[in-house]
């Protein structure tokens, strides 16, 4: 027979671990994980923000690592992050390629003509068809490439200067270390 | 102001709300055919807007829901099946979009969870009849005659 005190205890451990799992995810809440992680990056070819004779293709982008961050001048949260941004791009660690989701041309070269232009290269999804591709549901999101194509790493939400610190700069510097 | 009026003025009014109520639908997509319409209504409900996050994208106003459902209505006046459209959603943005789950091994407990609680809650109950029984089989003696009527 077992200890009919043991039964109330053992239920209370268990209902502690599962609320203590909810507490350690909490932050995570609204968050969706995505699919995309160690998947090849979806191919896309658009055209330039910039420069309307040229188009941004991930097959060009093959090779070399890069940070994919989704945009729009009509986001609140992108203007947020975008000193963080100027910042990487100054670091010169890893070049960031602009998706300029769902919007008006005009209005996205005169924010970056305001507020500088932190990327190498920006592609025009004025549809927002690659987008959804990419899994992308509220901008800004933020994705790590790999040399061979692959996501290694999705920011959701403002790229931080903690977030660079300890999930971007580690990938990068890790695969730079292996490779030496 | 007679009944007749009342009546009259009543169903005028009525005429007009549901008139409304179709302009004021969040999706107003006719799809060619009443089958694909049905199959189109079916996966815009059970496919879970990703922004909003508890409602379906048939009843959300975000623009992301508006995109997803251009997507399934594409794919399906392309010819797709049901299936591939909850692939093509679920490759994108991951087990999160089914608000039916997949019954997969890292979403098994959320099918099996609530018939184990029910195994488990039907042994506790069992033992508990069962122990009152024996209470009840052990203790038939006779009450004692204390001589009231």
């Amino acid at each position: 027979m077992i200890n009919r005190f043991l039964i109330p205890v053992v239920v209370f451990a268990l209902l502690a671990v599962v609320l203590a799992i909810g507490i350690v995810h909490s932050p995570d809440k609204g968050i969706i994980p995505s699919p995309l992680i160690g998947k090849p990056a979806p191919p896309f070819s658009l055209p330039s923000l910039t420069d309307a004779t040229r188009t941004v293709s991930s097959g060009a982008l093959r090779g070399r690592w890069y940070l994919l961050n989704v945009w729009g001048s009509w986001c609140g949260t992108c203007r947020e992050e975008h000193g963080m941004l100027l910042q990487v791009r100054q670091s010169g660690l890893v070049p960031l390629i602009g998706l300029d989701w769902k919007d008006d041309d005009a209005q996205a070269l005169g924010y970056l003509q305001q507020g500088g232009n932190p990327y190498q290269e920006i592609a025009a999804d004025r549809t927002g068809r690659v987008a959804i591709d990419w899994g992308v549901y509220a901008a800004p999101e933020s994705f790590l490439v790999n040399p061979e194509g692959i996501v290694v790493y999705k920011c959701m939400g403002e790229l931080t200067p903690e977030i660079w610190q300890k999930e971007i700069l580690p990938r990068l510097t890790k695969a730079q270390a292996s490779t030496s | 102001m007679s009944h007749a009026r009342i009546l009259r003025g009543c169903l005028i009014a009525l005429a007009g709300f549901l008139a409304c109520a179709r302009a004021y639908a969040i999706d107003p997509t006719q799809m060619p055919t009443p089958e694909l319409q049905a199959r189109y209504q079916g996966l815009t409900h059970e496919l879970r807007c990703v922004q909003c996050q508890d409602e379906a994208i048939s009843d959300s106003p975000a623009g992301i829901a508006s995109d997803l459902r251009g997507e399934v209505r594409d794919m399906l006046l392309a010819g797709k099946s049901d299936q591939d459209v909850r692939n093509f959603m679920l490759a994108r943005y991951g087990d999160f979009v089914l608000f039916r789950p997949r019954f997969v091994l890292k979403n098994a407990w959320l099918w099996l969870a609530p018939w184990a609680l029910l195994v488990v809650g039907g042994l506790v109950a069992w033992r508990v009849v069962r122990k009152r029984a024996e209470l009840v089989a052990a203790d038939n003696e006779p009450l004692p005659d204390d001589g009231s009527p």
